[in-house]
């Protein structure tokens, strides 16, 4: 298995608000003056964290998207990644030539002619002035504007020049590439030239891409997986549906304390009899796949039950479920007599691959349900340490069988 | 193919150290920085028709001004040189500094859309402005040749190229260096503090008649030399004066102070936009 191209791990990017100037010269002197006491550190008056602790891995030859809301994040993620202004705490690998889009147009000279920009911008992009000679006239004939390749720049419509700025930029060869957001401005003819041309270098010379795009089209055509911002949280790696789904769904990743008692029961099952009160995820790592699961149930029950039995249910975004955990598959049954009860639920090893999961809980006993919690939340199984294999994209649960090998007779 | 992935793995992690700057990166970019002293001196007269006659014409006309007005209406003596020569020789021991001065203290503010979208190393810039603030260099020592040869030819006072002169591009290097370490220097602050910019654009002004470019130093009353000394220009505009015309105060110890304030303001410059470069970005 090859090093990954891109490795992020833990980075944040916090920034300080508010005016820059006197202000912060009076706060960095009354924090230097601190340091020099000894006194404890004041942390500046407002800050805002573009980046939360985000983390994730591309492997060579991937094209991932990023997704987001506006101000999750996104084009903060990309600037460190060009270099362009660095992270406030966390590390990044990069293994490859990075070549970043970030804007369009980037170092472009008003008075300067076409042509002279081409080679302007291209070095800028960071390539030789031979391998932008050797590509010149490809440069052109993407741009389509053979005709006003020597007139200065500024008498461009702004068709013609974001067509040369991209023309400019799609005949990198960097190893790594990052765009943000560039399909954005030209036409449809444009933007299609440019989907292909980005098809036809992930898979034709197995670049590493970085894709940030508001279009689900444009993702779902050129990404193999996604990670989603939300505020500076990135998910992990997502396929693309359910990158897609979390995307654009109105739901959030709730808390792990959750009083359900006052909630309404939709599913048939009054919750008179026997009640959920509280659902609290206690176990250290909470939902990470491979670790412990524990989860601290608070029931309240009216009348004597005699024989019921617990049970969690994870189902995909999309609604399909995935794993099942009943109490009673071994026969052991739960007692309740009238009055509260703290249930604590516990799994050794949580099979479930690290995604976002519908989680839903029910009381049941001799047949019918008592009490339905659906949905409890959304819930995020992480990746941890036990996972060597996160990448693999298949889903649902994995288990370990035990396998046993014996060479036959003959074999050399 | 992996071998060559291998040669471009870099590890970014926020540094906070004082000692980061990336000089292999600069050679990495060679072509950008011959691309940009191009463009910087191609651009700059674009759609004129004079073009590059326009680097000659300004030190010309400050010459004349001044040899009009401090030579004839003030009557500032000058160390017995023809005026119109000793001022353009003040001029081309001054302008080279003054000019890479003017380029570099407000690279990071003036360039900041560019910086904000890609990455190349900063210090390019500040170096693309020294390289073709010199090709200018070089059309105004011309213009000096032609003026001396002209004096010299009509027999106009006592003067002549001294020997020393191989050593001229010895001082144009210290030149850089100190224009180059306290545009960096300033480049730094600037990007934080607005205030610097509007401060160096007449810094430079006033330093000018703070240095001996009009006013030769051997006109300074003695006791006050030292001070007009503590400039480290004073040295380099009276060696060149002395080299290209025979005229003029060099003292090894006013040398010797302003090669060592150049040594350190340099070495300050540098240290001071590295720490600064890697962030200003969100901060300018």
């Amino acid at each position: 298995m090859s090093r990954p191209a891109i490795e992020v791990h833990n980075v944040s990017k916090v920034y300080q608000l508010g005016s820059i100037g006197a202000t912060s010269l009076k706060d960095e002197c009354g924090r230097f003056w601190d340091r020099l006491r000894g006194r404890e550190v004041a942390r500046p008056k407002s800050e805002f964290a573009a980046l939360r602790d985000v983390s994730f891995e591309v492997q060579p030859g991937q094209v991932i998207g990023l997704i987001g809301r506006n101000g999750a994040g996104k084009s903060t993620l990309l600037k460190i990644l060009s270099r362009v202004t660095q992270q406030t705490t966390g590390e990044i690998t990069l293994r490859g030539r990075v070549g970043s889009l970030l804007e369009v147009g980037t170092g472009f000279h008003p008075d300067l002619s076409g042509r002279e920009n081409v080679f302007l911008n291209g070095a800028i992009l960071g390539m030789s002035k031979a391998e932008i000679r050797s590509k010149f006239d490809e440069i052109v004939a993407f741009a389509e504007i053979e005709k006003f390749i020597d007139t200065p720049v500024k008498r461009y419509s702004s068709g013609m020049y974001v067509r040369l700025a991209f023309a400019v930029a799609a005949h990198l060869e960097p190893e790594i590439l990052i765009l943000d957001e560039v399909l954005a401005v030209g036409d449809q003819q444009f933007q299609r030239k440019c989907l292909g041309k980005m098809q036809e270098i992930s898979e034709g010379d197995g670049r590493t891409i970085l894709f940030v795009s508001h279009s689900m089209a444009a993702i779902r055509r050129l990404c193999q997986k996604c990670v989603v911002l939300d505020q500076g949280v990135s998910s992990p790696m997502l396929d693309i549906e359910s990158a897609i789904a979390l995307y654009t769904s109105n739901l959030t990743e709730s808390e792990y304390d959750l009083k359900v008692a006052d909630r309404p029961r939709n599913w048939g099952a009054e919750g008179r009899v026997c009640r959920i009160k509280r659902i609290r995820v206690t176990s250290e790592h909470l939902l990470a796949f491979g670790k412990p699961l524990d989860i601290e149930f608070t029931i309240e029950c009216t009348k004597a039950v005699p024989e019921a039995m617990i049970g969690l249910a994870f189902n995909t975004l999309e609604g399909t479920r995935v794993l099942t955990l009943d109490s009673d598959v071994l026969g052991k049954y739960l007692h309740f007599e009238p009055g509260e009860y703290t249930l604590k639920f516990h799994l050794d090893s949580l099979p479930l691959h690290p995604a976002y999961y519908h989680c839903s809980a029910a009381l049941a006993g001799g047949g019918f349900f008592y009490d339905i919690v659906d949905p409890i939340a959304i819930w995020q199984v992480k990746t941890s340490d036990e996972d060597h294999w996160s990448d693999r994209g298949a889903g649902g649960c994995r288990l370990e069988p035990s396998v046993e090998l014996t060479p036959l007779h003959g074999t050399v | 193919m992996q071998n060559k992935t291998a040669d471009f793995e870099v590890t970014l992690r926020p540094e906070t150290s004082w000692l980061q700057l990336e000089l292999k990166g600069i050679w990495q970019y060679r072509d950008l920085l011959s691309l940009l002293v191009w463009r910087d001196f191609v651009a700059k007269y674009k759609q004129t028709i004079l073009g590059p006659l326009w680097f000659i014409i300004q030190p010309l006309m400050m010459s004349i001004v001044f040899t009009v007005i401090f030579g004839r209406v003030a009557n500032i003596p000058t160390d017995g040189l023809p005026p119109m020569l000793f001022y353009l020789c003040g001029q081309l021991g001054w302008n080279y500094f003054a000019q890479n001065f003017n380029s570099n203290s407000a690279t990071l503010v003036n360039n900041a859309g560019l910086f904000s979208k890609v990455y190349f190393p900063r210090l390019v810039v500040p170096l693309a402005n020294l390289i073709s603030n010199l090709l200018t260099f070089f059309i105004q020592a011309v213009t000096f040749l032609a003026f001396y040869v002209y004096f010299k030819a009509s027999h106009q006072g006592q003067f002549a190229m001294n020997w020393h002169v191989v050593f001229l591009p010895l001082f144009v290097l210290q030149s850089a260096a100190l224009s180059l370490g306290l545009g960096l220097f300033m480049s730094a602050l600037t990007s934080k503090y607005r205030d610097l910019v509007h401060l160096s654009g007449f810094l430079i002004q006033i330093w000018m008649y703070a240095t001996p470019v009009i006013i030769p130093l051997s006109k300074f009353p003695e006791k006050w030399r030292w001070l007009v000394a503590l400039n480290p220009m004073t040295s380099i505009v009276e060696s060149f004066r002395y080299m290209l015309l025979g005229v003029g105060t060099v003292e090894p110890l006013y040398m010797a102070f302003s090669v060592v304030f150049t040594v350190v303001i340099l070495i300050v410059g540098l240290l001071l936009f590295g720490k600064v470069e890697k962030t200003f970005v969100d901060t300018v």
